[in-house]
């Protein structure tokens, strides 16, 4: 899985990348009407959601290789787990607030 | 490791650093950075999510030197990271696992993750 979510992330990740080159200026104003836009909303949250995916896959075979002590593997994988739902959870939050706010 | 008391042999003090090793754990060192960086992410939409006050508060941190230094550091692990993974699948399919292929791989890997990184921030 950390194939398929590479895949799809060097194409939403260079879409970012484009997309960051278009910003004039990365002003709050500039960065609320942009990330407004349902286009880039919906790029944005599929991003972060893949983002969230690959890292947390990535991190988990770092921690499986080099922690062992058995409560401290169990916790490490747990909180990874845990923080990356949070993260994933602020992005949404964050941008749908964004998204609705400039279509109220 | 639990210490045993039995003598290790030596690894990265007399093993030669071939390219493709290198490469291989730069690879898992710029996923592990990219994380953190994730982390920026998620912050910069939620305080453009929490208004002007609080947005321009992030916006001077990563202005100024020192995040500006940190965003350079992200965007050379991107490239990097990137390049290297599209190297991994193509090993996926099966092509490219010959020594000089590796090497050669490795080598165009690195030479494009500079050019790139560097023309990136020169058009930003």
């Amino acid at each position: 899985m950390q194939r398929v979510s590479a895949v799809a992330l060097v194409i939403l990740g260079l879409w970012f990348l484009v997309a960051l080159l278009s910003l004039q200026g990365i002003a709050h104003a500039e960065v609320v009407r942009w990330l407004g836009q349902p286009f880039n909303g919906v790029m944005m949250l599929l991003l972060c959601t893949t983002l969230v995916w690959h890292s947390k896959l990535g991190v988990q075979v770092v921690i499986e290789d080099y922690v062992h002590g058995p409560v401290v593997k169990v916790v490490s994988l747990l909180l990874n787990k845990f923080v990356h739902v949070f993260l994933l959870a602020v992005a949404i939050y964050s941008v749908f607030s964004i998204g609705l706010r400039n279509s109220l | 490791m639990p210490d045993t008391g039995r003598p290790l042999s030596p690894h990265l003090s007399v093993y030669r650093w071939p390219i493709t090793m290198t490469l291989s754990i730069l690879h898992r060192g710029s996923g592990v950075a990219l994380s953190v960086g994730l982390v920026v992410l998620a912050a910069w939409l939620a305080a453009a999510a929490s208004g002007a006050v609080v947005y321009e508060e992030f916006a001077g941190f990563m202005q100024s030197l020192f995040g500006r230094i940190l965003l350079a550091g992200w965007s050379f692990a991107f490239f990097f990271h990137l390049l290297n993974g599209v190297r991994h699948i193509v090993w996926d399919f099966g092509l490219g696992f010959e020594k000089s292929q590796a090497n050669a791989s490795a080598w165009l890997v690195v030479v494009l993750t500079i050019v790139l990184t560097l023309a990136y921030w020169l058009m930003l």
